[in-house]
């Protein structure tokens, strides 16, 4: 059997999100003698799609249309059901990040497969079903979802699962899947990306600011951290409603909710609606001058103290520390 | 334009969470539940700020869903919606419940199904997906600006890092996140015609679940926080760095 990942590619560049779910698969593969095949839409170099072999994928299919560069959930659900078709997989997986939540739903009604939306771990496979276990209630607990269909589709939580790459390339095979012109049809208008900082759902390390920073002119000190630290920036609720930040930073219930492995929270009180965006987090440190503040509680490291004299310090600390590493 | 904005219900977001039967089951004891909060404020919202903008349009909550939805279903109808549909059935997976939505999508013409973009308490994001494979049809997903000029849409939706605006043609599934709509509090007149609106129940299209939960588990036990004095900044960077091995 095969397993196929649908790997995303962004101006030519596989998204991290992608290389995760494609280790992933080859990791399920070579746990369960299976092939692990990947499927790429959209321009990119024969280099780019190669290097898949390095996290385990053997053949890669390419579909190099640059109709595919924009991305459209219809058209690239039936493209990818034919993929997985082509090479027979019983299983596809892909990244739950901000296409693939959209995308896997349909892909899985395509294939008549049961869907698991956002895996955390990899899968357990036993008598023809497949379980794996995803959070629920906002990351209050987590629940094991189990398919009973014979072919499954996956979706993987970014920052969930490491890359470990090793050596290795994919052999390329074109692949010109048969959609029409009409399933295409969503035309991109215009883009606002904050550019050269990093995407916040890939960001390793974030660091927030809440209403505690008092004002946007205050938000050096985080600015300042995260870019020695290549972290990316995030806030509070109440702080992007105000403008003092750009609403796609803010996390939460009804933000972005991340995953990194270090999230530090700076003038954040930790009301259970911004913890429902971050309690993923592998780490969290939090800087808070009310020692009773919720954060606390949800908190790997703290200081209780004032941000405005922690801030600065903490900036001097980590210089210190990345000259003498 | 017509447009249909399923609708479904949830524990509040201050609920404690439990589970009954050996951990199989969501325990619903003492817990209040609420309209999902971003197919309120949101995705029902923006409906009905749409009917209101283009005459002769009309706004269709559907709900999958057991009788005791209803207040829900009321609730929708006071915000503005024109009529409700709730498919009688207790949903057993997300499957099952696009199945039913989209069963009932075809049979009127519909221009716009806006859903929200997940529930809070499962977090699956899946129903719009599958509803718009089913009825396939275009989609955009973690929608925060939705126009209509004809048959044509102007979406913005969320990206890595930002947001893009494009442009695609109806029918379509919209999934909605925040900042859609500004979210509204039904007024009395709302309330008080809600009462008159008709509920239809229609029956349950039979469809076999995908998925099932197996076992529901909860966090091991609160963490217990590291304090590091205010005067000793690089003890905390050297914690990040040898014992937590972030950096
Ligand atoms: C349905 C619903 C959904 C919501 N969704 C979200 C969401 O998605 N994301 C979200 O973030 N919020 C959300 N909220 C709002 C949430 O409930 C809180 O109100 C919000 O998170 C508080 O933001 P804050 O911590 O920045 O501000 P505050 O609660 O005002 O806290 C500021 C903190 O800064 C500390 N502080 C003050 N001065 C200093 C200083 N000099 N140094 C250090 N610390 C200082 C204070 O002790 C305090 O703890 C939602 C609310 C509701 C009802
Ligand atoms: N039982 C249901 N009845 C009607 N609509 C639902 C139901 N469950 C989910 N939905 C819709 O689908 C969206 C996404 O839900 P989900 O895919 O379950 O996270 C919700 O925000 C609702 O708009």
């Amino acid at each position: 059997m095969a397993i196929l990942t649908f790997v995303e590619v962004s101006e030519g560049k596989i998204k991290k999100a992608s290389l995760e779910a494609a280790a992933y698969s080859s990791k399920i593969a070579e746990t369960s003698g299976a092939e692990s095949v990947a499927v790429v839409l959209g321009e990119a170099s024969a280099d780019e799609v190669s290097s898949l072999g390095k996290v385990g994928v053997k053949v890669v299919y390419h579909a190099a249309d640059a109709r595919f560069n924009t991305f459209n959930s219809k058209v690239y659900s039936k493209a990818i059901a034919e993929a997985a078709d082509k090479a027979s997989a019983e299983l596809v997986v892909l990244s739950f990040n901000q296409n693939g939540k959209f995308l896997g739903p349909r892909i899985a009604v395509r294939l008549s497969a049961g869907y698991i939306p956002g895996a955390s771990e990899l899968p357990v496979l036993e008598g023809g079903k497949l379980s794996a276990k995803k959070n629920v209630f906002s990351g209050k607990a987590s629940a094991t979802y189990q398919i009973v269909t014979a072919k499954k589709v996956v979706a993987l939580t970014p920052n969930s699962f490491p890359i470990v790459k090793g050596e290795g390339t994919a052999t390329v095979e074109a692949f010109s899947p048969s959609v029409s012109d009409a399933d295409f049809g969503v035309k991109v208008k215009s883009v606002d990306k904050v550019t050269g900082t990093i995407p916040l759902t890939e960001a390793e390390v974030v660091v927030s600011g809440g209403r505690g920073l008092k004002g946007p002119e205050n938000w050096w000190m985080i600015e300042d951290l995260a870019k020695e630290m290549g972290a990316a920036t995030a806030c509070s609720r109440p702080v992007a409603d105000v403008d003092w930040r750009p609403h796609h930073e803010h996390v939460g219930q009804t933000g972005i909710t991340v995953r990194p492995n270090l999230y530090i929270a700076v003038g954040i009180s930790g009301a259970i609606q911004h913890l429902a965006g971050v309690n993923q987090s592998k780490v969290i440190v939090v800087i808070n001058n009310d020692p009773e503040a919720p954060f606390f509680k949800a908190a790997d490291y703290g200081i209780v103290g004032d941000a405005f004299e922690v801030m600065p310090k903490l900036i001097e600390e980590y210089k210190k520390f990345k000259a003498a590493h | 334009m017509k447009i249909l904005v399923p609708i479904t219900k949830v524990p509040d977001t201050t609920s404690k969470i439990a589970f009954a039967d050996n951990n199989t089951k969501f325990n619903s004891d003492g817990v209040t539940f609420i309209m999902n909060p971003t197919d309120e404020w949101y995705a029902l919202t923006r409906a009905v700020e749409l009917k209101e903008a283009n005459a002769g349009s009309e706004v269709v909550v559907i709900n999958v869903g057991a009788a005791d939805n209803e207040q829900i279903i009321r609730k929708a109808l006071a915000i503005g919606a024109d009529r409700a549909v709730r498919v009688d059935a207790n949903p057993t997976d997300a499957f099952f419940v696009a199945s039913q939505i989209a069963a009932y999508a075809q049979t009127e013409n519909f221009d716009l199904v806006i859903t929200g973009k997940e529930t809070i308490d499962f977090n699956s994001f899946q129903v719009g997906g599958m509803v718009a494979e089913l009825l396939d049809w275009q989609a955009v997903g973690l929608v925060n600006k939705l126009e209509v000029a004809g048959t044509t849409a102007t979406l913005t939706r969320e990206i890595e890092g930002g947001t893009e605006t494009v442009e695609t043609s109806l029918p379509l599934v919209v999934g909605a996140t925040k900042d859609l709509a500004q979210a509204r509090i039904p007024n009395m007149k709302g309330i008080m015609g809600a009462r008159t609106k008709a509920i239809q129940v229609v029956p349950v299209t039979a469809v076999e679940s995908r998925t099932e939960i197996t076992s529901f588990t909860l966090p091991e036990k609160a963490k217990q926080v590291k304090l590091v004095s205010p005067d000793n900044v690089g003890e905390l960077v050297r914690l990040l760095h040898e014992e937590a091995k972030v950096i």
